[in-house]
């Protein structure tokens, strides 16, 4: 039965193979090349204005009113990046994403795999409430909670520092963090921890022993996402921080493209200096990242 | 083993800091904002309790314009199914199938979904630019000179400006979330389809995308409830400018609380966002019916 299976299937290909060798200018070639410069003009589309942005981040305003918009620099000029550097506070914007990225991304992960562990493996029984409780959260728009936190966080003194923002980032990487970790949970067979429990280790070493390196691959799907969501937040950002020094890049970046409205070389290279580590990132990791979106994703 | 997890101690340990944050954080602020959003209240004195007083401002007798921003994002809402969905779902099912540079492509359309709002609002600011913009350069180069306008200025085609931008945006996510599920469907199907003499268009019609059906829910529900949550490309571009023209429920919001310290009235807009990202959820999970299986 299988083989004759297989025997039609052949058949149906040469059949088509037939067919198509007939006509040397068949509808299906065409239409292939049609498909491939509509995909091809697609991909202009989405690539060009960010390779504009890198064109005028080496122009200055001379040659971009002189007529020269959309052509290549006559003169690279990496000045721009020097100038927005050091006498715009853009190095330190960065620096301010870089610690609330990363203490978030380190806060919230401890948080959410030990969490998603009591969850799936720890016998209480609220655990599935909890479970709902949290994913809950994935359908509140942060911007409900503006004014509540706004208050909130001056309630209690910590407007205008580091964790105005990493606060609300870690709750907010929460939900989604709990609903991909307890996925991946599940699947890791409960043989190991057994094993190691009778050799008499405690919950905690069972943990972070022989859990916590199996979560690895699931952590940094987590992890991925996470970066993306608080790297290029900006309501947040540009209402609970005032003072220019705690400024993170997207705000930063605002403040510096308001100074200098007219100044076209050094907004875009403070725009590029914003992009560049998450493309670099995305360069690396496509796959990776584009799957810890997927999965981000795909809850129904 | 069992003991073990049944630890009340380390469960605490384990849980409650979560419990914690998040409760704080997300849920507790949904019952502030209702409860503000009963006051009168300027964010410093004693708030005066006006009880739905701030809900019938919303609708009724209005000054500042929220029924035309509740209109926009629905304007974004339907736009955003009718011809973002629809792009998204010809590029994932084409790439799907096999064509030549599959991997390119995705990896391309991809890359703007990744690049902070801010970065995209500030160019998309250069390629509007009445002057030195793309747009604008092009249409001269092209003999339409007479197609340029301020498009950000213009109360007429601001919105559209900052739509498109939109739209641009997240093509590329809409894509990758269709074509990871067209991908998931056994290619057993196809080869019988194609036996059968199926053409590809059927294929596509017949077979792929009544299998999408839970992922295109995903992007439909996406697309809508990102379509009334939508704030950071509006803010940046035009902060709801000109005339109220592009403004939005959210960016409304924000200018009545922390510009015009209407702290209940602004609450009274945060309950509506919520309530109708929750409703518009529901009804689409109830549209879209069962998921069918073979």
């Amino acid at each position: 039965m299988k083989s004759g299976c297989i025997i039609v299937k052949e058949n149906a290909n040469v059949n088509l193979e037939v067919r198509s060798s007939k006509s040397p200018f068949n509808i299906k070639k065409i239409l292939g090349v049609i498909l491939l410069a509509f995909f091809g003009i697609y991909a202009v589309i989405q690539l060009y204005p960010l390779f504009w942005l890198l064109l005028f981040s080496f122009k200055d305003n001379q040659e971009i009113f002189g007529g020269n918009v959309l052509g290549l620099p006559g003169v690279w000029r990496v000045s721009n990046y020097v100038t927005v550097f050091t006498s715009g506070n853009v190095g330190i914007y960065f620096m301010n994403s870089v610690i609330v990225t990363a203490v978030t991304i380190a806060v919230s992960s401890v948080l959410l795999s030990t969490c998603a562990y009591a969850i799936v493996r720890m016998h209480w029984k609220l655990n599935n409430v909890f479970l709902t409780y949290i994913l809950l959260g994935m359908m509140v728009p942060l911007h409900a909670t503006l004014l509540p936190m706004f208050i909130i966080l001056r309630n209690m003194n910590l407007l205008d520092s580091y964790w105005s923002l990493i606060i609300p980032y870690i709750a907010f990487a929460l939900p989604i963090g709990i609903f991909i970790m307890t996925g991946f949970v599940k699947g890791i067979p409960k043989e190991i921890e057994e094993a190691a429990c009778i050799d008499g280790c405690s919950i905690y070493k069972i943990f972070y022993h022989i859990v916590l390196p199996l979560l690895r691959p699931a952590l940094s799907t987590v992890a991925i996402f996470t970066f993306l969501s608080s790297w290029n937040e900006l309501m947040f950002a540009n209402t609970f921080i005032s003072s220019d020094r705690l400024k993170t890049l997207t705000v930063g970046i605002m403040s510096l493209a308001g100074q200098h409205a007219t100044d076209w070389g050094a907004i875009g290279a403070g725009l590029m200096i914003s992009t560049v580590p998450t493309l670099i990132i995305y360069i690396l990791l496509s796959d990776q990242v584009q799957k810890s979106l997927i999965v981000g994703a795909v809850k129904g | 083993m069992e003991k073990l997890l049944r630890d009340k101690k380390a469960l605490l340990l384990f849980v409650f800091p979560t419990f914690l944050i998040f409760t704080t954080i997300i849920i507790l602020p949904i019952f502030f904002s209702l409860y503000y959003s009963t006051l009168k209240w300027d964010g410093f004195s004693q708030g005066v309790f006006v009880g739905i007083n701030n809900y019938k401002n919303l609708f009724m007798a209005n000054t500042d314009g929220f029924p035309r921003s509740v209109l926009n994002s629905f304007i974004l809402a339907v736009v955003s199914v009718c011809i973002q969905l629809p792009l998204a779902l010809f590029l994932a099912l084409v790439l799907s199938r096999g064509i030549k540079g599959e991997r390119f492509f995705r990896t391309v359309y991809f890359i703007p979904v990744i690049i902070s709002t801010v970065v995209i609002g500030q160019l998309c600011m250069k390629i509007f630019d009445p002057d030195y913009g793309i747009v604008n350069v092009i249409l001269k180069a092209i003999g339409l000179g007479s197609l340029q306008r301020m498009w950000l200025a213009d109360p007429k085609t601001a919105l559209g400006a900052v739509f498109a931008a939109m739209l641009w945006q997240y093509v590329g996510y809409h894509m990758l979330l269709m074509y990871a599920s067209a991908k998931s469907i056994s290619t057993d199907i196809f080869e019988a389809a194609t036996i059968d003499g199926a053409s590809e268009a059927r294929i596509a019609f017949s077979i792929t995308i009544p299998l999408m059906k839970p992922i295109l829910r995903v992007c439909v529900i996406f697309a809508v409830v990102g379509s009334f949550k939508a704030f950071d490309l509006i803010f940046v571009m035009t902060g709801g400018g000109p005339l109220h023209s592009t403004d939005v429920p959210t960016t409304l919001m924000y200018n009545t609380i922390f510009n015009r310290s209407q702290y209940g009235y602004g609450s009274a807009m945060a309950i509506f966002i919520i309530v109708e990202c929750l409703v518009c959820t529901v009804l689409i999970q109830k549209a879209f019916g069962k998921d069918i299986e073979y």
